[in-house]
C-alpha cells in the first residue's frame, strides 16, 4: 500500500481499523486494511462490486458472527477498545453501532412499535411518546407519519420505510451508524431526502456509508475511502479524492473508466 | 508498572483484562443466565423426538422378546399359517404380509399412474391459478380420516364390485386397495408436483428450443430430472399404504390367508393388531405378544422405506 | 410431426381427465355419505348417547371426548413442537447430531399411527398408570402429531426473511430476544396453520386410540382428564363395523359431523394462510 495515498484525518477517530483481514473459508475478502473513522463526519466507502466494502462495514458491528465460514484477523477499536475480541459481547456492541441495510427492513409491526422495540428490549428508561417523536423528527419522517403512528410499517413507501429504519437506529442513540448502500433500492426523490438526512445527522452521529454511487459519495461525505479487490487503495478528504487523487487507479475509477 | 502476578500468570492476566473490559461488562449477567436456561429447555425439547423413537424401538423389542423365545424367528418369518389365537396355534406371519402387500400393490396400481399423471398435469400443463386451486383440493383427499374411507369401501365400493364381479366377498382386498389408493394418491401428486417444480426453467427452455413438444419435455426431461424425488414420493406412499389401518380393517376383513385373489377376504398386519386390541387377549400371553411381534415387523418395514425415501430426497439436495 | 403433436394433445387430455376424475371421486365420496347419513343428523343425534336402537343413537359422549382429547393433545404437543422447531432453526449447531435429529423427526412423521398405539399402551396406559383415560389418549396423540407440528413450524420459521433478523441484531438484541420478539411473531400464522392441520389429523385418528383400549360404549361425558372416553372416529368405526344397515347410516351421520368439523378447521387454516400472504404482498 502506498503510504502517500492514505491521509489520516485530523479529527479524533471513533473507530479505528487496524490490519483487518476477513476470510470466507480460504477466500480473503478484506486484505490487511487500516482505516480510521473520524467523529461526527460522514465517511464514504466506494469501489466496484465485490471489492469488500460491505464486508468491512459488517465487521464493524460484528455481523459476521452469524456466518460460520467467516474469519476475522486484526483489530477494530471503538474508542480505544478492541471490539473483535471474543470476550466483547457483540450484542451490546451493536447497541452502540447501529446499522441501516441495503433494502428497507422494517419489522412487521406498527410504526410506533418499530421505533420502540430496540430501546424497550434493551431496558432503556425512556419516555415512549417523546422518543418516538424525537427519532422520527430526526429522521425527517415525522410530518409524513405523525397521523398514522399505529399503522403497519409495511404500508409505508420504500423511501419512507428506509427513513423509518434510520429513525429506529437513531432511537438507540448509537455512537456510529453504518449504512450499507441505503439508497440502492430507492428512487431518486427518496434518495435525495435520505442524503439531506445524512447531512443533518452528522452533527450528532458518526456515519460510515458504503455506496455504489460516486456522485452520492461526493455530495455527502467528508472523507472517502476507495477499495479495490479487498484492499484500501486511497483514503482522504472527499474533495481531494474526487479532484486530485494520488493514484491512477483511483482516478480511473472515479472518472468511470472501470468498475 | 508490571506486577509480579502478571508476569507469573500471563493467561490469567489476559483473561482478566478481556473480561473486565468495559465492552464486555454491558450485558447483564442475569440476561445471560436467563438465555442459557431458555436455550437449554429448547434443546431438551428437541430431544423428545429422539426419545420417542428410542422408546418405540425398546417397547417393541422388549414386549416381543417373550414371543421370540417361544417361536423361532424362522417359523415366524417363513411360516405360511397364521392362527395364533386358536388351537392348534401356528405363528407363520406370511399370510399377514401377503394381505398387506396385496392391498398395497392394488393401491399402487391406482395411485401411481393417476398420481403421476395428475402431478404432471398440475406442474406442466395447468395454469398457475388452476394449480393453486386444485392442489389444496386434492390434498383434502389425504386429510379425510381413514375410518371414513373404510366406511366408503364397505358401503359403496364393495356393493359395486359385487354387482360387477359376483364372486366378490363382503370383505375383500380389492375395495380396500381402491380406497387406500385414493388416500395415498395425494402424497404422490403433491410431492411429485413439488419435485417437478424444482426442475430449473432453463432445462425446459433448452428442450423446447430443440423443438420438443410439451409431452416430450414433461416426460423425457422434467420427469427424468426429478426422478429421485418422484421416487421418494412413491416410496412414502407405499409406506403409508402398508401402515394404513382403519380402512383395511373395515374393508378387507380378518381372514389371514395366502391368496392372490383380491376379491377374497384377507387380513393385513395392521388389521391383526387391531383385532388383538379389540379382543380380550390377556396381557402376557403369547397371543398378546404376537401383536407386538407383528408391530415390530411393521415398524421395521416402514422405517426402512422411510429411510430410503429420505436418502433419495437428501441426495437430490446436495 | 402430426403424430407427435397428437400424442401431446392426447397426453394433455388424459392428464386433465385424470385430475378431474380425482375431484370426481372426492365429490362422489361426499355425496354418498351425505345421502346415507343426512336423515340421521339432527339435534337429538348431537345430544344423545349411543343406544341399541339406531334412531335413538347419538354422539354426545363422542363429541365431548373428541373435544377434550384435542384440547389436551394441543396442550402437550404445541409447546414442545414449537420449542423444537425454534431450537433447530435458530440455535442448533450444524453438526451430525442435529442431522440425526432431523432425520429422526422425518422418520417419525412417516411412522404408521398404529405403532404409536403400542407406545401409548405400554408407556401411558400401563407404565405410568393412566389407564384408559383422556390423558393416555392425548399423550399418545401428541407424540403422533409432534413431528408434524415441528416440520410445519420449521418451514414457517425458515420463511422469515434474513433481513428481519439482521435488522433486529443491528439494534443490539440477543438471539433469544430476536427470536421471541421478531421471528416467532412473524412466523406465527404459518405455525398456527401447521398446528391446526396437525390437530385435525389427531381428531380423525382412530387406530392408536383403539390400541390404548378406549371403550366403544361410553354413555357419559368425561368430566376431567383422568376419565374414560370415546371419540367421534371410534364411534363411527363401531357403528360401521356392525352388520345392520341402519347402523351404517348412523355411522354416516357421524362422518358428516366429523367432516364438517374438519373442513371448518381446514378452512380456518386456509384463511390464516391467505391473510398472511396478502399482508406480505403489501
Amino acid at each position: 500500500m502506498n503510504q502517500q495515498s492514505i491521509t489520516k484525518p485530523y479529527e479524533k477517530a471513533v473507530v479505528e481499523v487496524k490490519n483487518l483481514s476477513v476470510f470466507f473459508n480460504q477466500n480473503e475478502a478484506v486484505k490487511k486494511v487500516n482505516l480510521s473513522i473520524p467523529i461526527n463526519k460522514v465517511t464514504a466507502i466506494i469501489g466496484p462490486s465485490g471489492c469488500g466494502k460491505s464486508t468491512l462495514l459488517r465487521s464493524i458491528n460484528r455481523m459476521h458472527d452469524f456466518e460460520p465460514i467467516a474469519r476475522l484477523e486484526g483489530n477494530i477499536f471503538l474508542e480505544g477498545e478492541d471490539i473483535l475480541l471474543k470476550s466483547v459481547d457483540a450484542v451490546s456492541l451493536r447497541r452502540k453501532i447501529g446499522m441501516v441495510f441495503q433494502k428497507p427492513n422494517p419489522f412487521p409491526k406498527t410504526i410506533y412499535e418499530n421505533i420502540l422495540w430496540g430501546p424497550k428490549i434493551n431496558g432503556f428508561k425512556i419516555n415512549e411518546d417523546e422518543l418516538v417523536e424525537q427519532s422520527l423528527r430526526q429522521a425527517a419522517i415525522w410530518d409524513e407519519v405523525k397521523g398514522r403512528l399505529f399503522d403497519s410499517a409495511i404500508s409505508l413507501s420504500g423511501g419512507q420505510q428506509q427513513r423509518l429504519c434510520i429513525a429506529r437506529t437513531i432511537a438507540m442513540k448509537p455512537k456510529v451508524i453504518l449504512m450499507d448502500e441505503p439508497c440502492s433500492a430507492l428512487d431518486p426523490r427518496s434518495t435525495g431526502r435520505i442524503e439531506d438526512l445524512i447531512l443533518e445527522l452528522k452533527n450528532e452521529y458518526t456515519i460510515v456509508i458504503v455506496t455504489h454511487n460516486m456522485q452520492q459519495a461526493a455530495r455527502i461525505s467528508d472523507y472517502t475511502a476507495f477499495f479495490y479487490d479487498g484492499e484500501l487503495i486511497e483514503y482522504g478528504n472527499t474533495s481531494k479524492i474526487f479532484t486530485t487523487p494520488v493514484l491512477k487507479q483511483t482516478e480511473d475509477y472515479i472518472s468511470g473508466r472501470f468498475g | 508498572m508490571e506486577r509480579r502476578w502478571q508476569r507469573r500468570s500471563p493467561v490469567l492476566f489476559d483473561w482478566l483484562r478481556k473480561n473486565l473490559s468495559t465492552q464486555a461488562q454491558t450485558m447483564p449477567l442475569y440476561i445471560r443466565i436467563k438465555e442459557k436456561i431458555i436455550v437449554f429447555f429448547l434443546a431438551a425439547s428437541s430431544f423428545v423426538s429422539v426419545f420417542i423413537t428410542a422408546l418405540i424401538i425398546y417397547i417393541l423389542f422388549s414386549e416381543s422378546a417373550g414371543f421370540f423365545k417361544k417361536v423361532p424367528l424362522g417359523d415366524f418369518l417363513f411360516g405360511t399359517r397364521w392362527s395364533p389365537l386358536l388351537e392348534p396355534a401356528s405363528y407363520g406371519v406370511l399370510p399377514l404380509i401377503n394381505g398387506t402387500f396385496l392391498v398395497t400393490a392394488g393401491a399402487l396400481i391406482i395411485a401411481l399412474p393417476v398420481g403421476l399423471l395428475t402431478a404432471i398435469y398440475l406442474s406442466e400443463y395447468a395454469s398457475n391459478k388452476t394449480r393453486q386451486f386444485l392442489k389444496p383440493v386434492l390434498e383434502i383427499l389425504s386429510g379425510i380420516p381413514t375410518v371414513v374411507y373404510g366406511y366408503f369401501a364397505l358401503t359403496f365400493i364393495t356393493p359395486i364390485l359385487q354387482t360387477i364381479i359376483p364372486i366378490t366377498e363382503v370383505f375383500n382386498a380389492a375395495s380396500a386397495s381402491i380406497v387406500v389408493g385414493i388416500m395415498t394418491l395425494p402424497i404422490i401428486t403433491s410431492l411429485s408436483d413439488d419435485a417437478l417444480q424444482t426442475v430449473p426453467r432453463s432445462l425446459r427452455e433448452g428442450a423446447y428450443a430443440l423443438g420438443a413438444t410439451r409431452f416430450e419435455v414433461s416426460t423425457q426431461i422434467v420427469l427424468i430430472s426429478a426422478l429421485p424425488r418422484v421416487g421418494a414420493s412413491v416410496i412414502l406412499a407405499v409406506s403409508r399404504a402398508i401402515g394404513e389401518t382403519m380402512a383395511v380393517t373395515l374393508a378387507a376383513g380378518a381372514t389371514p390367508k395366502m391368496t392372490a385373489n383380491i376379491f377374497e377376504s384377507v387380513q393385513t398386519m395392521t388389521a391383526y393388531i387391531v383385532e388383538v386390541s379389540l379382543g380380550d387377549t390377556p396381557q402376557g400371553t403369547i397371543g398378546y405378544q404376537t401383536s407386538f411381534a407383528v408391530g415390530l415387523l411393521l415398524f421395521i418395514i416402514t422405517l426402512t422405506l422411510n429411510f430410503m425415501a429420505q436418502r433419495l430426497l437428501y441426495k437430490k439436495k446436495h | 410431426m402430426i403424430s407427435r403433436h397428437h400424442k401431446d394433445i392426447f397426453f394433455k387430455r388424459t392428464a386433465q381427465v385424470t385430475t378431474f376424475l380425482c375431484l370426481g371421486v372426492l365429490a362422489l365420496l361426499l355425496y354418498h355419505i351425505g345421502r346415507e347419513g343426512m336423515s340421521y343428523v339432527s339435534l337429538d343425534f348431537l345430544s344423545n348417547f349411543p343406544s341399541r336402537f339406531p334412531e335413538k343413537s347419538g354422539i354426545k359422549a363422542a363429541l365431548w371426548g373428541s373435544f377434550w382429547l384435542i384440547l389436551l393433545t394441543g396442550i402437550f404437543a404445541i409447546p414442545i413442537g414449537i420449542a423444537t422447531a425454534v431450537y433447530l432453526e435458530e440455535f442448533a449447531p450444524k453438526n451430525r447430531l442435529m442431522t440425526l435429529i432431523e432425520l429422526n423427526i422425518n422418520n417419525l412423521a412417516g411412522t404408521p399411527s398404529i405403532v404409536f398405539g403400542f407406545l401409548g399402551l405400554v408407556l401411558f396406559v400401563r407404565g405410568l398408570g393412566f389407564e384408559r383415560s383422556l390423558i393416555s389418549g392425548a399423550a399418545t396423540l401428541s407424540l403422533l402429531v409432534l413431528p408434524m407440528i415441528i416440520i410445519a413450524a420449521r418451514e414457517a420459521i425458515k420463511g422469515v426473511p434474513r433481513t428481519l433478523r439482521e435488522a433486529a441484531f443491528a439494534l443490539g438484541v440477543t438471539r433469544w430476544q430476536c427470536t421471541i420478539g421478531q421471528v416467532i411473531p412473524t412466523a406465527l400464522p404459518g405455525i398456527m396453520t401447521g398446528i391446526i392441520l396437525a390437530l385435525s389429523r389427531a381428531m380423525g385418528e382412530t387406530a392408536p386410540i383403539i390400541m390404548i383400549g378406549a371403550l366403544t360404549y361410553v354413555a357419559f361425558t368425561p368430566e376431567g382428564p383422568l376419565d374414560e372416553f370415546t371419540t367421534l372416529p371410534i364411534q363411527i368405526y363401531n357403528w360401521a363395523s356392525r352388520p345392520q344397515e341402519e347402523f351404517h347410516q348412523v355411522s354416516a351421520a357421524g362422518i358428516i359431523v366429523l367432516l364438517l368439523m374438519l373442513f371448518t378447521l381446514n378452512f380456518a387454516a386456509l384463511l390464516i394462510r391467505m391473510r398472511t400472504e396478502k399482508k406480505v404482498k403489501l
